[in-house]
């Protein structure tokens, strides 16, 4: 057999902030895998610069870098996957993209149980984040739907986890950002559907209250809910947003036309960003604009429209690598979560952002509904809220270290798999859990070869 | 490491008690540095280094170790640069900030204390430089901070010692930022004026003057954006690229 491919490359996350560089490796099979990790392991105690998991890059900081070391990026690990229709279970390696499994999965009536706003990551990058999508509420994040775990550790040793078997390493390794052990297989399960389509129903809010109060009265009606949020209005305008919420279309609710194939899913990027892009394009003059545009242009009140599922779950994904509209200095995710009753404390968060008139044009407000038992999954029961900005905001780190203070103290968090910037010490105060992770992995790894860019910077 | 938004964990000054030195490891330690090595010659029992350590301490340091550091031995610089990363981990940011300025009417009357001088601001740059630059691309990141001067971006007699040193560290931290493009390492060039310190006290003022705090900032916001030069102030890089177009004559009578 032919070697590895390898090369050495310099890496970041998806808002294309803080290059690194390191060896990236693309094992086949779990046993190359498994030898790279034990390559890593041997190297002297000194000079060891250790080993992660990659995906698709699809976090926006540095969780699936790893500075100087190896970086086993799982594209070609064993690929492939099966569908169990009769118990609705998939089973799939590790470097499969949730892309990939909706276009397998949607023709033959299922879905996937949990979708990010973006369908081009891994099961293994779902896993290492335990992500959550518009259907928390309801449902959860990805590691509550997971049945088995097939996970390699430092040892080299080939490991069985699930919630039954081993459910410490299971619940470490969910959410546990790849510190854990490389996971080749997942099994997981899919929810059947009728169509591809989604039934969506769409609220103009004009402030946050607004956009707080239908969700709480309401989001149990609708297995999907998610408001943007216009978070350059001041004023009574604070927060106001769009709100969306859905459940997936029975085939008599499509148009005629479409109900001889309901489930044909055939999503395509219909845009590309140019591969230059002028400095400060998104400012808060063109941000305030758009965003202003958008919320006119939504219905004050829309009723049981029958969008595309690519559209509802990934507009953005129509436009291939629009992070490159942040320009070459990239740009920061700021999500943070906090917990029922701190709905106080989110308003004054959105006000202190309007205040510094963030321009972010992809604010997205969630209700969450109950965690998983992992000590470092991110959703509590709570409201999260999720913004893009400029690297290159002036103030950006002296406005985010406030936001995090302010998020601790109200008993929330940031989410690992956004953050290129805070700093150890507010995530460890924010993870009060991350104790008992960290005695789990030094029984996996007691060496410490797991790490990456983000566990270096946020001392995990 | 260093993150999104400019800020470092480490940071390792080679001149420990140089004024600029000190101003750049506060700032950084302010922007969430946390460990700090200082080098410098007798720094273990050093009462200017225990000085400097005890400002960054305040400023939020949790660990400040001082470490020795000599110029004038080349041969001790790999020693020097592991020994700061096995002390602080990963060297996300190095700040070059040694040199002699001197006095050039003593130079010109005694060569070899020149030569000396020379080596301080000139050839422990490139053995430290090189020693550093290893480490980092092993490493996969990390800035390299240079502390070159307008002196060396054109000659000037009146302190043409010192000045040719600094052209010297200076085409060299190019050449080594270009050696280093695509490591993940960087070179940070750094290009100040006259700053106000121990080193220039016994000289008067040029135009433009600046302070160690403004270099400070200067070099912060040059991590941040990822500049490959810096010029403190700013409007001295409109200033010099007259000013090398001055013909020579005029140039040999500028005074100082
Ligand atoms: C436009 C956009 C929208 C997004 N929306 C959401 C959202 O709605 N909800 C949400 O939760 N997240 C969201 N994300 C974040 C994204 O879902 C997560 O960062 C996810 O982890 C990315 O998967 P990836 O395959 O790209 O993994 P990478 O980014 O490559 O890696 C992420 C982490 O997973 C680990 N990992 C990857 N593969 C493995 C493996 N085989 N074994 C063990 N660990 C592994 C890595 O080490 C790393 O720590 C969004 C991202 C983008 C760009
Ligand atoms: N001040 C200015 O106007 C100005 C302008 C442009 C550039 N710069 C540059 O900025 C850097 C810092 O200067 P500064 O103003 O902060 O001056 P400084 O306080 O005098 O610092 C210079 C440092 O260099 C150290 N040094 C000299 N010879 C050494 C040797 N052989 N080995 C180890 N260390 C040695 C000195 O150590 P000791 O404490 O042991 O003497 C001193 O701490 C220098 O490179 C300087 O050339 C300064």
């Amino acid at each position: 057999m032919a070697a590895m491919a390898r090369r050495r490359a310099l890496l970041t996350g998806w808002g294309r902030t803080s290059p690194t560089a390191a060896t990236v490796w693309r094992p086949r099979t779990a046993e190359e895998a498994a030898s790279l990790l034990r390559a890593a392991a041997r190297e002297p105690a000194a000079a060891r610069r250790g080993a992660i998991a990659r995906g698709l890059g699809r976090s926006y900081g540095d969780a699936a870098q790893c500075a100087g070391g190896a970086v086993l990026d799982c594209a070609d690990l064993a690929p492939g996957y099966r569908l169990d229709p009769g118990r609705a279970l998939v089973t799939a390696s590790a470097g499969t993209s949730l892309a990939e499994l909706m276009a397998h999965l949607l023709p033959r009536g299922f879905f996937l149980p949990v979708v990010p706003g973006t369908r081009h990551v891994t099961v293994g990058g779902a896993i290492g984040a335990d992500i959550h999508g518009k259907n928390h509420h309801a449902d959860s994040s990805f590691g509550a739907h997971v049945r088995a775990l097939r996970i390699l550790t430092p040892d080299g040793a080939h490991r069985e986890a699930s919630p039954g078997t081993d459910p410490e390493l299971f619940w470490a390794t969910v959410g546990g950002m790849g510190l854990t052990g490389v996971v080749t297989e997942a099994t997981f399960s899919v929810v059947p559907v009728e169509t591809s389509a989604m039934r969506v129903d769409i609220d103009r809010v004009p402030d946050l209250d607004a956009a707080l109060a239908l969700m709480s009265a309401h989001d149990a009606d609708y297995p999907y809910s998610v408001c943007w949020v216009d978070l350059l209005a001041r004023g009574p305008a604070l927060g106001r947003g769009v709100l969306t919420r859905a459940r997936h279309a029975r085939a008599g609710e499509l148009a005629p036309a479409a109900r001889r194939d309901p489930l044909a899913y055939a999503p395509r990027a219909v845009a590309a960003a140019p591969p230059h892009v002028p400095p400060r394009l998104l400012d808060t003059w063109s941000v305030r604009a758009f965003n202003a545009a958008y919320y006119a242009r939504a219905p004050r009140r829309g009723r049981g429209r029958i969008q595309q599922l690519s559209s509802f779950f990934h507009p953005l994904d129509a436009v291939r690598g629009w992070n490159r509209l942040y320009g070459p200095r990239g740009l920061v995710q700021y999500q943070f979560a906090l917990p029922f009753g701190a709905e106080e404390e989110l308003r004054r968060v959105v006000a202190a952002l309007a205040a510094a008139r963030a321009p972010s044009f992809l604010t997205v407000l969630k209700r969450l509904g109950p965690g998983t038992p992992a000590p470092l999954s991110f959703p509590i029961p709570g409201w999260t809220l999720a913004l893009d900005l400029p690297a290159e905001l002036p103030g950006l780190a002296a406005l985010l270290h406030r936001l995090d203070e302010r998020v601790l103290a109200a008993g929330g968090r940031i989410y690992l798999a956004k953050d290129s910037r805070a700093r150890a010490a507010a995530v460890h105060a924010m993870y009060p859990r991350l104790e008992e992770w960290r005695a789990l992995r030094s029984r996996v790894d007691p060496d410490g070869v797991l790490v990456s860019d983000l566990a270096r910077r946020l001392e995990l | 490491m260093r993150n999104a938004v400019g800020a470092v964990d480490s940071v390792l000054v080679l001149g420990g008690r140089s004024e600029i030195g000190a101003a750049v490891a506060e700032r950084l330690v302010r922007d969430g540095a946390r460990r700090v090595a200082l080098a410098a010659r007798g720094a273990a029992d050093s009462a200017g280094i225990a000085e400097v350590a005890a400002r960054l301490r305040a400023a939020g340091a949790s660990e400040v170790h001082p470490l020795e550091f000599d110029a004038a031995r080349p041969e001790t610089h790999a020693a020097v640069v592991e020994a700061a990363a096995e002390l602080v981990g990963d060297l996300d940011a190095v700040v070059d900030a040694f040199g002699v300025l001197g006095d050039q009417a003593a130079f010109e009357a005694d060569p070899a204390a020149a030569a000396a001088a020379a080596t301080a601001t000139y050839t422990g740059h490139v053995s430290a430089g090189l020693a550093v630059a290893r480490r980092l691309r092993e490493q996969g990141h990390g800035t390299l901070v240079v502390l070159s001067s307008v002196a060396g971006v054109r000659v000037r007699r009146a302190n043409f010692v010192y000045g040719s040193a600094k052209a010297g560290l200076d085409g060299f931290a190019q050449g080594l930022g270009d050696a280093l493009h695509g490591s993940g390492a960087r070179v940070l060039l750094v290009r100040p004026g006259y700053v106000r310190t121990r080193m220039s006290a016994h000289v008067s003022a040029a135009p433009f003057p600046a302070t160690p705090g403004q270099v400070a900032d200067a070099v912060a916001e040059g991590l941040r954006t990822g500049a490959e030069t810096v010029w403190v102030p700013r409007r001295l890089r409109l200033v010099f690229a007259g000013m090398r177009a001055l013909p020579r004559p005029l140039w040999r009578r500028l005074p100082r």
